[in-house]
């Protein structure tokens, strides 16, 4: 597992993809953050990171596929799918060498905003008025946002050959296990439901986290959600034996 | 015994891709596998390496299930694809260090220098494999077959693309890794099976035609050459 999760983060690193993705998620979220007047920090007054948790969970929706399209798609199109498949390796090392290459680069992207929770704390009028503990709990819960969208974009990598169309699957995954299953609650004949659909997605579960409290509940969703994603994606590249 | 392969079938859909072959490769011994274009040697290939599954039949490889051992199988292979298939970005020597340690293999960096110096790779270690080129693309190839020093060896068309002096070394070293190993290798050139293998299976439409050693091959049809049996029995309307 260990020798796939080096090559795969290996293979991100030496190619320009990773730099110009992280990059370009980096620079919408400061200009987001601090330029842009409807959503920025400063033009709101009050020392907190609430847009940046707001905000980034839609730029990770985009930026986590664009991540995870490659991984199984360009294997699967170069041809090199047989190659790796016929090392002896079993096909749970290959998948979570995979996932988490992935993730380690989510991390990446999100190690970086750390700096704004230093600036607000530094631009606090009393220096420091800032509710670390949401912060932290929001830290947290982004990762494991993170975490639930890199399950979804390497199984929607691993369901085709083209990785437009492992992208956009994962846009479309992404965002309706995010905010589908709330919005599918409001439909006034799904009323009776509501509450188990709003438990369905994530973003009821991220909120919860986001408040500080770290819930065992929310922490078996988003385990159960990557653990789903990783074995329907072991499963699909099973699929070549049926 | 090292590959015994029982009545083996592969069906797609309605077609037939393989019916029902049977044959076996000796260690020590060089196995030609010959058949015109779609005539189920990669197919059959792919599922002695346990990387698409058979319909029926069984076969197996140093004593192992390709269906049920199959670590066990891909541990005892060395597989070089028909499309030798590489991770172009990746460095030569990155690529059969991580290869190595998929294998989970010891001194790594000593089998890599001695794998690049057997396959003449010397003078290119140092490129990307994206830079390489046909010949040089299918030495690496090669080379990661050969690295975990493997008792079986099954290679797709491992000369297709090599330049006449190429195609002798190449020849050479399958000639010289088939003295201890058992090696199944398929091609479309005559001479080739003529000048490195010891032993024939020739398939046509996914059913077995000729499995016999090349001596007696030839000897039973009267030739001298292998082109006019291949042609007279492959060519069945």
């Amino acid at each position: 597992m260990f020798t796939i999760f080096k090559k795969e983060l290996f293979a991100y690193l030496n190619s320009l993809v990773a730099y110009i993705t992280i990059g370009v998620f980096l620079l919408v979220l400061s200009l987001l953050l601090w330029v842009f007047p409807e959503t920025s920090v400063l033009d709101y007054g009050y020392a907190s990171l609430e847009s940046l948790f707001y905000l980034t969970p839609y730029l990770f929706m985009f930026l986590i596929p664009g991540i995870t399209m490659r991984s199984f798609a360009e294997e699967k199109k170069e041809g090199t799918f047989e190659l790796l498949v016929t090392r002896p390796l079993t096909d749970w090392q290959i998948v979570f060498g995979k996932y988490l290459a992935a993730l380690a680069l989510v991390l990446f992207a999100l190690l970086p905003t750390l700096v704004y929770y230093i600036s607000v704390y530094q631009l606090g009028t009393t220096l420091g008025n800032i509710d670390t503990g949401a912060v932290i709990g929001s830290y947290i819960g982004l990762f494991l946002l993170g975490a639930n969208f890199a399950a979804i974009g390497i199984f929607s990598s691993a369901l085709t050959k083209n990785q437009v169309i492992a992208f956009a699957i994962a846009i479309f995954l992404c965002f309706f296990v995010f905010s589908g299953f709330d919005s599918l609650s409001q439909l006034l004949s799904l009323q009776k439901f509501d509450g188990v659909l709003i438990n369905l997605g994530i973003n009821e579960h991220y909120q919860s986290i986001s408040r500080g409290v770290l819930d065992t509940r929310d922490l078996v969703y988003f385990i159960s959600v990557i653990v789903l994603f990783l074995s329907i994606t072991k499963t699909v590249l099973g699929g070549r034996k049926w | 015994m090292s590959i015994v392969v029982t009545s083996l079938t592969k069906v797609y859909g309605q077609q037939k891709a393989v019916n029902g072959i049977s044959f076996e490769a000796k260690p020590g011994r060089i196995l030609g596998f010959l058949g015109p274009n779609g005539a189920g040697k990669s197919t059959t290939m792919k599922m002695l390496t346990s990387y698409i599954p058979q319909t029926s039949g069984k076969a197996s490889v140093c004593g192992f299930d390709i269906s049920e051992e199959t670590l066990q199988v891909r541990k005892n292979i060395g597989y070089l694809p028909e499309s030798n298939p590489l991770y172009l970005e990746m460095y030569v020597k990155e690529f059969l260090a991580f290869i190595a340690e998929t294998h989970q293999l010891r001194n790594i960096s000593e089998r890599v220098a001695e794998v690049i110096k057997l396959t003449g790779l010397g003078k290119e270690q140092h490129k990307k494999i994206g830079q390489l080129s046909k010949g040089y693309k299918q030495r690496v190839g090669l080379a990661q077959a050969i690295i975990h020093n493997p008792s079986v060896l099954i290679l797709d068309e491992p000369t297709s693309g090599l330049d006449p002096n190429q195609l002798i070394e190449v020849r050479a070293l399958i000639r010289e890794l088939g003295k201890t190993k058992t090696v199944i290798l398929s091609t479309h050139i005559m001479q080739e099976v003529e000048a490195v293998c010891d032993d024939i299976v020739m398939i046509n439409k996914g059913e077995i035609v000729a499995n016999d050693s090349l001596k007696n091959l030839l000897a039973s049809h009267q030739q001298t050459a292998l082109e006019p049996i291949f042609v007279k029995l492959t060519n069945i309307a």
